[in-house]
């Protein structure tokens, strides 16, 4: 026995609700932030993720108060991503309460950030978020702006980037997948988790409990990232870990 | 020096956020004073001294002195309930591979990087380093700390470095990553475990709430 297979349910926040789309749009209210989480907790879920959509900046500190409340009540890890421009920012997501700071866009027009925010606050407070696309067979670009604007990177190549930049953690989204239900993309997650050294979490596309199976058997994943099944009452965190279990995927029971 | 206050310091150097720490603590004190102080004379007069840490710990040990620190932690470490966490607990053995830097000398043995050529899973897959995640952690003695957790169970890891204490007597916890690591060591008044509690759901709360108690 060793470490186990982490199960990750995401909280998309905007306005201090969490919501959840298909395919980056068409938003659905879920709840209240803070009583999520804690329910999560209750179910075992071995982390928690806040990711702050919140387009304007007026609404920023937003987020702040969510993660002051969850951090006073949950004690399991908790990552917040979403708007993360500069070191500043990751200090008061930090001082919040987060565990972990996940960035995307700014890493991406930035990457001097991930490496200098990463020296200051250690890479295992560092998590950077890849939105990629396929483009071509087994070949991906990483995309940011909430998976608005290509960039012309290569995902695979800009993976192995961040982790020597100082990333401790990779959070790989399949915008394909995003919101289907249609399992995780996982030729891209494997690739990914083949390349790199540091943990990689599997997102988007979980629409039953053999995606979450698949995405750490096959995409050998470190751990793996759902927001609606857990949201809508579908499946519990801890009925995730018990279909994993009985597949001999180590889990936290 | 006088302890009557009951207090619980948790030692602030300047690395990292002390916070998820702090409320955990608050959260099992029952009702005692939580402090989060870079303040020397209010380590000295804490009852118990949780000495956390996070990121590099070359950074860690020059932030302790820049902040004169050293001492009051050193004395502590001698004459109360004392928890060290995560890199508080490697910066009390004599030497750290990472930065090549001597640390406090409180334990005899040194600080180690996971050896890349044994991070393979049975199974035969890559084991990622940092160590991060939920991992067992095996009771190699028994220890007041231990009471109400079970053998084995799961707590919290973020990590790429561990403890390799030359006396196996202090050892009270292990942990298996590609090859078995010390997770936890023991001495007198000493406690020092290489997860955070703080982060681990019942078990570490138990835990903290026994150190809370603890009389060595």
């Amino acid at each position: 026995m060793g470490l186990a297979k982490r199960i990750i349910p995401c909280l998309d926040v905007t306005a201090g609700r969490v919501v959840k789309g298909t395919n980056f749009v068409d938003l659905r209210d879920a709840g209240d932030p803070v009583e999520i989480a804690r329910r999560y907790d209750a179910q075992g879920a071995d982390e928690v993720t806040f990711l702050d959509i919140t387009a304007s900046s007026d609404q920023r500190d937003i987020i702040l108060h969510i993660v002051e409340a969850c951090a006073a009540q949950v004690f399991i890890p908790l990552t917040v991503g979403g708007g993360v421009r500069s070191v500043a920012d990751v200090r008061r997501l930090l001082n919040a309460g987060a565990d972990k700071v996940s960035m995307n866009t700014a890493a991406v027009d930035n990457p001097d950030l991930v490496a200098e925010a990463s020296a200051k606050v250690g890479n295992q407070c560092i998590v950077v978020a890849i939105d990629a696309k396929q483009v071509a067979p087994g070949q991906w670009e990483v995309f940011t702006h909430g998976g608005r604007k290509r960039t012309g990177l290569d995902a695979v190549a800009w993976a192995c980037r961040v982790q020597q930049l100082g990333a401790g953690e990779i959070l790989l989204t399949s915008m394909d997948r995003d919101g289907t239900r249609n399992g995780f993309d996982l030729p891209l997650t494997r690739t990914v988790s083949d390349a790199v050294d540091i943990p990689v979490i599997a997102s988007g596309g979980v629409g039953n409990l053999q995606h979450l199976a698949d995405g750490v058997t096959q995409g050998r994943a470190d751990a793996v990232l759902a927001a609606s099944i857990f949201h809508f009452g579908e499946f519990t965190v801890r009925q995730a870990k018990e279909f994993m279990r009985e597949r001999g995927i180590e889990v936290r029971l | 020096m006088a302890s009557a206050s009951g207090r619980i310091a948790v030692v602030d150097y300047g690395m990292g956020n002390l916070r998820s720490v702090w409320q955990a603590l608050v959260r099992v004190a029952e009702g005692r004073e939580v402090l989060v102080t870079a303040d020397p004379a209010l380590v000295a007069t804490a009852e118990r001294v949780v000495f956390p840490g996070q990121g590099a710990m070359p950074d860690c040990m020059r932030e302790l002195d820049a902040r004169g620190l050293r001492a009051v932690v050193l004395e502590a470490a001698k004459s109360k309930p004392f928890l060290g966490i995560c890199i508080g607990l490697q910066m009390l053995f004599e030497h750290s591979d990472e930065g090549d830097v001597p640390g406090l000398g409180v334990f005899a043995g040194s600080v180690r990087r996971f050896p890349a050529e044994k991070m393979i899973a049975p199974q035969g897959d890559k084991l990622k380093v940092p160590h991060m995640g939920w991992n067992e952690v095996k009771h190699s003695r028994p220890h007041p700390l231990w009471n109400g957790i079970a053998d084995g169970a799961r707590f919290y890891f973020v990590h790429s470095y561990c403890v390799e204490p030359l006396d196996r007597e202090c050892i009270v916890g292990m942990t298996d990553y590609g090859i078995p690591f010390t997770s936890a060591v023991a001495r007198d008044n000493i406690f020092a475990i290489q997860c955070h509690p703080e982060k681990s759901a019942e078990a570490g709360l138990a835990l903290l709430s026994s150190f809370t108690r603890w009389k060595p």
